[in-house]
């Protein structure tokens, strides 16, 4: 049974701020646990250790958007002095998978193969190389022969599914592992539809109508650390993936499959990660790598370029979204009608799933009974998408977050309110939640906590939103300003598929190891994780050696991706040492004489409420390893969630524009956001301003740049422009506590994602504040801007 | 050929070919603190003082750097004794991933050499060669304000 401080997570849903109650260790910026080996250059990144005899592997890119190779010749590289080998696709098992880093079975299609007879764009792997020194491979790279029957691309997501388009997955392998509505022969990836109420009456119900065309685009994660890895074979010939990961076990599983191993032939360590943002949900690379190791017996290292990175990983997936909205006079929404189609580019990565949550992480947000979505994903010859930070979200409040500006404006009511009128609130659900899930039916459930109307008031307050809206409505100049709002919500993992684990045990000087499946890729989780467990074991935080992620050694996890790891693993961790201090109690009792139900620990020790009577932590495990029924305490629990909890958040922006170059400049960003309990406030404040920051340049100057032949022109960093520390505006991040989520660990519910979703919309509707005119397709360049101005 | 520094304090030999990057030579001889983010000069994540100068590492010939004075992330502290910079990046939380990390205390190095009490926009001017996707700016800037109080009450 868990006792007094086993209660704290079953907290009632209130409406209003709750006191944050006596916690020690949760909910304090305590530093994070690997802070300083990486401040001070020595924590391992996947390339950070030497191996002896170590190869270095070069893929050969495809110079063409879509192309058949008619044939390949390695013999001349393969003669290079040096080289130790060359892989085509006549080499390796024809297995048709998706790099998508997903539980199984993943929803995502089996379109790609390790390395296939046909490319399908600028960039596709055509050959791999392993070699001595990286020049040789280089030079290798350049020495095979490759002839190409070239094909017409498809360029245009617009045109995609049209007549008479080449098909790009024209081989008999693509297919779904799950029903699902795929149709590579219309070079369609993946379509999803859904309905609750009626959306006739809904329409005929209103006094207003809306409907726009809004554009999401392409982007980078641009992680500063690009995709690496090395594999090697162990001491007993086993294959070892140490690599930059989101998903170690989903890597062990893919790899085992696309390469015919049994599973325990594979251990994948995901050691310091520098940066995911997402496009390491993706098993990638692991393939090659692994099968030039098993070809050499040797260690391999394959680690992209910048511009590999850019081209050759994932990307943000664009969308063009139809969104068409019914509101009467008073501000009730009657209906809401959003149709998405997007870009997945070659391959289907997360081409269902993305496409969903444009739907379900943005239509639960206001309240209507009239819902129709809709999404067609689309396959073409250019870079691929797949999972980046927002999922799909970011795409879709771009559409939303205008529009209900739009909205506001049109019935003359201002945006706060109208957010405030309508946004689902405590007790209540959204029929979105069940019509739409990931690659399969939504769950229902009820929001129990909700701190969105503080948000927006407090965040409101922060840039002085009423009287500057009103200011900037009417200005004259060069130089103009403009400010803009959007609220947000996200999830917090996937329901009922999710699983996290987590083990533990106690050492002699009272201290406990915790090994995770969860990944930490920089965000902090190893942290947060031992944080909670020192809270229910009251420890101080050192004393938890975490370690996280090593398919040998830490239990399972799905991984980092869909805001899961605090609402997820927390949990689990939090039940792995509620049952190591339930053992430490059976330990204690016996060495004080006392009744296990007495017992509650403090500072490190177990105390008895009856007689005072206590013994530290060091002497219970001296004690239970080598005095007295010996035995090793320890634990491994898991958890699985039931729900999603939306964190919320309000985001304000003031802008500067100036009329005479169209350069729109950000003066200052408020973030106000309710993710339940932070379990570390600065690490969630730190999430939320990296998230507003990549969100900012997302909306103003990230975009890929294409020639005709789908062929990206900046795939580096000198030309695709993001944000350095003088281009930083003031960013003010607020976090609104005081409502602890019910179901989630100590109250928290997730932040990392929500944050990036606000900036386009709130510059979007800025900009319309400034100059009165709608932007919907970002981003929102000087040229963008001053065209449109000067139409 | 052979080349001779003083990294860290300590006099080096390394023998090299003429083209190799000094990037790379210092990652090979176990500097691993030097990250590479770009390879091109943009991201700052290879910095390292060279003659008291933050330079990108990637951008230097291993050869020019001959009989020069070298700094990496591992001179700058350890984690028995961290340099203010190393303690505030953690302190204040500038620190997510820790890729760019090295690279942002070498440029804050750099700049805190020079100035003891520098403006906001000269710390942002001394760190606009470092590029960090996880942290926003916000907190790294803080974190070099930590620093410098942490120097001054020394
Ligand atoms: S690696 Fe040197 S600046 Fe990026
Ligand atoms: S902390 Fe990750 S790039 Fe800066």
């Amino acid at each position: 049974m868990p006792d007094k401080k086993g209660s704290i997570f079953k907290k009632k849903a209130k409406e209003e701020p709750v006191d944050a109650g006596n916690l020690k260790y949760v909910g304090q910026s305590v530093k994070k646990v690997d802070g300083l080996g990486l401040a001070t250059g020595i924590a391992g990144f996947v390339d950070d250790i030497e191996l002896p005899n170590l190869l270095y592997a070069k893929i050969l890119p495809s110079p063409h958007a879509h192309a058949k190779i008619l044939s390949i010749d390695a013999s001349k590289a393969k003669k290079l002095k040096g080289v130790k080998a060359v892989l085509t696709y006549k080499d390796l098992p024809r297995i048709a998978h998706t790099t998508a880093g997903q539980g199984y079975p993943e929803p995502s299609p089996y379109d790609t193969f390790i390395l296939d007879n046909k490319v399908r764009y600028v960039g596709d792997r055509v050959a791999a190389v392993a070699a001595e020194t990286e020049q040789i491979a280089e030079e290798a790279i350049k020495l095979i022969k490759v002839q190409y029957k070239v094909l017409k691309p498809v360029l245009d997501m617009e045109k995609a599914t049209e007549k008479g388009m080449p098909i790009i997955h024209d081989e008999k392998e693509a297919r779904t592992i799950i029903p699902l509505n795929y149709d590579p022969k219309r070079n369609i990836a993946s379509q999803v539809k859904a309905l609750t109420g009626n959306m006739a009456e809904g329409f005929s119900n209103a006094d207003h109508t809306f409907e726009n065309i809004y554009y999401a685009h392409y982007a980078s994660h641009a992680a500063n650390e690009t995709h690496i890895v090395i594999t090697y074979l162990d001491g007993q010939g086993r294959l070892v993936i140490r690599t930059s990961t989101q998903v170690p076990f989903h890597v062990r599983r893919i790899v085992a499959e696309r390469l015919q191993l049994s599973e325990s032939r594979v251990r994948v360590i995901k050691p310091r990660i520098g940066g995911g943002f997402g496009g390491k949900q993706e098993v990638l690379i692991e393939d090659i790598c692994s099968a030039l190791t098993l070809k050499t017996r040797s260690p391999v290292k394959l680690h992209y370029s910048r511009s590999e990175e850019f081209i050759a990983s994932r990307t943000r997936h664009p969308q063009r979204i139809i969104l068409k909205t019914g509101v009467k006079h008073d501000g009730t929404i009657t209906a809401i009608d959003m149709d998405v189609l997007m870009n997945t580019g070659a391959y289907g990565s997360h081409a269902l799933t993305v496409a969903c949550n444009t739907g379900s992480k943005v239509l639960p947000l206001l309240r209507c009974e009239n819902v129709q979505f809709k999404a067609q994903t689309v396959y073409t010859n250019l870079p691929v998408g797949g999972a980046y930070r927002g999922y799909g979200a970011t795409q879709g409040y771009i559409a939303m977050g205008i529009q209900v500006d739009e909205m506001a404006e049109r019935i003359g009511m201002d945006v706060c309110h109208f957010y405030k009128m309508n946004h689902i609130k405590v007790g209540e659900t959204s029929p979105v939640f069940k019509a739409l899930g990931e690659g399969r039916e939504g769950v229902l459930q009820t929001i129990e906590s909700c701190g969105l109307d503080q948000c927006i008031e407090i965040g409101a307050t922060a840039i002085d939103w009423y009287a500057k809206k009103e200011r900037y409505e009417r200005q004259t100049g060069q130089i103009r300003k403009g400010v803009g709002m959007v609220a947000l919500m996200q999830g917090s993992s996937i329901p009922d598929i999710d699983m996290g684990a987590a083990s533990m045990k106690m050492n002699e000087d009272g201290s406990f190891n915790l090994l995770v499946g969860a990944t930490d890729l920089g965000t902090g989780s190893d942290t947060i994780l031992a944080q909670m467990a020192a809270e229910v074991l009251d420890v101080p935080v050192e004393k938890i050696i975490v370690y996280s992620s090593d398919t040998d050694l830490t239990p399972f996890d799905v991984g980092a991706y869909a805001s899961s790891t605090t609402y997820l693993s927390g949990y689990a961790v939090i039940k792995t040492a509620e049952d190591i201090r339930s053992q430490i109690f059976d330990v204690a009792a016996e060495m004080l004489k006392e009744k296990k139900a007495d017992l509650y620990v403090k500072d490190s020790a177990v105390f008895s409420k009856k007689t005072g009577k206590n013994i530290t932590y060091q002497r219970i495990g001296l004690h239970s390893l080598y005095e007295k029924n010996q035995h090793q305490i320890a634990s491994v629990k898991s958890h699985i969630t039931h729900k999603s909890p939306p964190p919320f958040s309000a985001h304000f922006v003031e802008i500067e524009l100036d009329m005479d170059t169209g350069k729109v400049k950000v003066l200052k960003y408020v973030a106000a956001i309710e993710c339940g309990r932070a379990i570390n406030p600065k690490l969630a404040e730190g999430q939320t301003e990296g998230g507003v920051l990549n969100g900012i340049s997302y909306a103003l100057t990230e975009e890929y740049i294409f020639d005709r032949q789908g062929r990206m022109l900046n795939s580096g960093f000198d030309n695709y422009k993001l944000f350095y520390p003088a281009d930083l505006p003031e960013i003010r991040t607020i976090l609104i506590e005081g409502y602890p989520e019910p179901t989630g660990p100590y109250g928290a519910k997730s932040v990392s994602e929500i944050c990036i979703n606000g900036a386009v919309p709130a510059i979007s509707n800025a900009i319309y504040n400034a100059v009165g005119i709608r932007l919907r397709k970002p981003p929102f360049t000087p040229e963008v801007v001053y065209t449109s101005i000067n139409k | 050929m052979i080349i001779k520094l003083i990294i860290n304090n300590e006099e080096k030999e390394f023998t090299i070919k003429p083209g190799d990057i000094l990037l790379d030579v210092l990652r090979r001889e176990g500097y691993k603190g030097v990250k590479k983010g770009c390879g091109t000069g943009e991201c700052g994540a290879c910095a390292v003082l060279l003659n008291g100068r933050a330079v990108n590492s990637c951008l230097v010939l291993a050869a020019e750097a001959d009989n020069s004075r070298i700094v990496t992330i591992e001179g700058i502290g350890t984690t028995e004794k961290p340099d203010p910079l190393q303690e505030s990046f953690v302190e204040a939380g500038a620190v997510q991933c820790g890729y760019c990390t090295p690279g942002m205390i070498i440029s804050a190095k750099a700049l805190l050499n020079k100035k003891k009490d520098p403006t906001d926009t000269e710390i942002k001017k001394a760190l606009d060669g470092n590029y960090c996707r996880c942290t926003g700016y916000v907190k790294i800037i803080d974190a070099v304000r930590m620093a410098v109080k942490k120097m001054k009450n020394k």
